[in-house]
């Protein structure tokens, strides 16, 4: 049975994206989530986590990622926090946009607010917070949303 | 699972046959280093063959696109063949299914090679 919330502080390396989709996956399935859907979260976690070690801390070692995971009635929310500069997200251009398709990167965003019933994402000078809610079945709204 | 990359000459088309997890670091590396070794010996018709690769991140799915344009670039051909549904699901989500020439029967994928 998955705690109401359990958070974690992570190095910047890689190590912490496989780590932090691992958990997800672990995370997901505990709360009922069939493997489709486990494989969509742990996947929005990976790319979030991709984001906050490389684009966010940019490797640093002295800036730390934290990752929560917490279970309310209807819903997963896993929140994702670097310690970088803040991310613009309206600046990230549209991979499917046909100027963009052959683009070798951009593509992550893109894949959490896919796979995720809502996404939000706050910047500030001290980091960026990706808040991702997937809505356990049963308790699902029909509502996509993404907001920034 | 890393990945794991293995190559065959099959009627001039070389087929990477590839496993595993083709993902941020390790993975996408091995998939770029194949295939520029190929290209740098002159392998230009190149058959990626994903039927065991079972995760692909966007890092995954960006050295994809590098791999297909780098060959491209060099007057070569790179297709793609036997994806499973989940890399054939993400290619469909990010409008690069239609992009890539994919094939899910070998012979057939070899002949489809510009002679």
């Amino acid at each position: 049975m998955l705690q109401n919330r359990v958070s974690y502080t992570l190095d910047s390396t890689l190590e912490t994206v496989n780590s932090a989709e691992e958990t997800a996956g672990r995370m997901a399935a505990e709360a009922g989530f069939d493997d489709e859907e486990v494989m969509k979260i742990s996947m929005a976690v990976r790319e979030a986590a991709v984001n906050a070690v490389l684009h966010g801390n940019a490797y640093d070692p002295g800036k730390k990622v934290t990752l929560a995971f917490e279970r309310t009635a209807g819903d997963l929310v896993i929140t994702i926090r670097d310690q970088g500069t803040g991310l613009d997200a309206s600046k990230i251009p549209d991979p499917l946009a046909p100027e963009n398709l052959m683009k070798t990167s951009g593509r992550g965003i893109f894949l959490i607010r896919s796979f995720m019933d809502v996404v939000e994402i706050h910047p500030s000078r001290s980091g960026t917070e990706f808040k991702m809610i997937k809505h356990v079945r049963g308790h699902a709204t029909d509502s996509k949303e993404a907001s920034q | 699972m890393t990945m794991k990359s293995s190559t065959r000459q099959v009627d001039g088309v070389t087929i990477v046959d590839l496993s595993g997890r083709i993902t941020l670091g390790e993975g996408s590396v091995i998939l770029r280093d194949t295939v520029r070794d190929l290209l740098s010996k002159g392998h230009k018709k190149i058959l990626l063959n994903l039927g065991d690769v079972n995760y692909i991140d966007s890092s995954g799915i960006g050295e994809l696109v590098a791999a297909f344009t780098t060959t491209k670039n060099q007057g070569g051909e790179l297709k793609l063949l036997n994806l499973t549904k989940k890399v054939h699901d993400l290619l469909q989500i990010t409008k690069l299914y239609t992009v890539f020439d994919v094939k899910d029967d070998e012979a057939n994928a070899v002949k489809a090679f510009s002679k």
